[in-house]
């Protein structure tokens, strides 16, 4: 057994685990997105994001201003899990709620 | 003003309810139970620890208020979902519905009996009955208020703001009047109760 036959071996590895990992990158943030409704009264929604998120009566009117004419808008980011959570929230208070992966 | 919810001094809210709306009020909290059903708990007298264990549905309900109600978590309404959303959002459904319907028939569940609770206390004191909340029952009630108008909109094929100008001139004899109106109420209840909520 030479040494000589091992090294290009070696060699590849590094460079094939880099590749596969340029697809799914684990750290790329999630967002949580609400969708706009003719139901939800915009008082409502404003009232969920602040007591939900504990968001400024200011940045919960925007953020429901945004859903209404924008047609959606992005209420939290964070890892999956967190985004998660916050879409079976969103869905408890009768909300329209999406989580994706973050591609901006 | 009757009909209204009002912040109450100290906390609280409270409305002024004839024993007509406390009625079509109660009917359709239990209308809401109905529809929410038992979820896929255990039948009473099985084993108590199953239900801990349990799975919920991976498929979205065909029932479009009950798909309303539990949407698709990762099913973005503007694209079309490849196999790996779906599956995803099967997923979420199977480990979040029930805890979700359990949530949803609870609220409609105290809106019910706190509407049953309204008779009594006010034994002779007029047709006109006052209906006190504090901040927990408050929330629950909102919540239910919700889930009814999202269902009633379901039934009425309000899915856009424009479309709806024409439910809200129906002529009298119009089938949908009487669920246009319902709407309509519900929606003016949720708006003053969400007044008494925020600062």
């Amino acid at each position: 057994m030479g040494s000589v036959s091992v090294a290009p071996v070696e060699i590849e590895r590094p460079e094939s685990a880099e590749e596969t990992s340029v697809v799914p990158e684990p750290d790329t943030p999630w967002v949580t997105l609400v969708h706009n409704d003719p139901v939800n009264l915009m008082s409502y929604v404003s009232y969920v994001f602040q007591t939900y998120f504990g968001y400024s009566k200011e940045k919960a009117n925007k953020l429901m201003l945004d859903v209404h004419h924008k047609g959606r808008a992005v209420v939290s980011a964070g890892s999956r899990e967190e985004m998660e959570r916050d879409v079976q929230a969103m869905h408890g208070y009768g909300l329209w709620a999406t989580l994706s992966q973050d591609r901006t | 003003m009757p009909g209204y919810f009002e912040a109450v001094p100290g906390g609280g809210a409270a409305v002024a309810l004839d024993p007509v709306e406390t009625s079509i009020l109660r009917s359709l909290a239990v209308q809401l139970l109905e529809m929410i059903g038992p979820g896929d708990e255990p039948v009473e007298g099985e084993d108590p620890l199953a239900a801990l264990f349990a799975e919920g549905p991976s498929e979205a309900p065909a029932d479009p208020a009950l798909a309303r109600l539990f949407p698709e978590a990762y099913v973005d309404p503007r694209s079309e979902p490849d196999a790996e959303l779906l599956a995803a959002s099967a997923e979420f459904r199977r480990f979040t519905e029930n805890d979700l319907r359990t949530r949803k028939r609870e609220d409609a569940l105290s809106v019910v009996r706190s509407l049953d609770a309204l008779a009594p206390a006010a034994a002779g004191a007029g047709p006109g009955l006052v209906l006190k909340l504090d901040a927990d029952a408050s929330r629950r009630w909102l919540g239910t208020l919700n889930d009814l108008r999202l269902t009633i909109a379901s039934r009425l094929e309000i899915t856009d703001e424009d479309g709806s100008d024409e439910l809200y001139s129906l002529p009298d004899d119009d089938p949908r009047k009487p669920m246009v109106m319902a709407y309509l109420w519900l929606g003016g209840l949720q708006e003053t109760l969400v007044d008494t909520l925020l600062p």
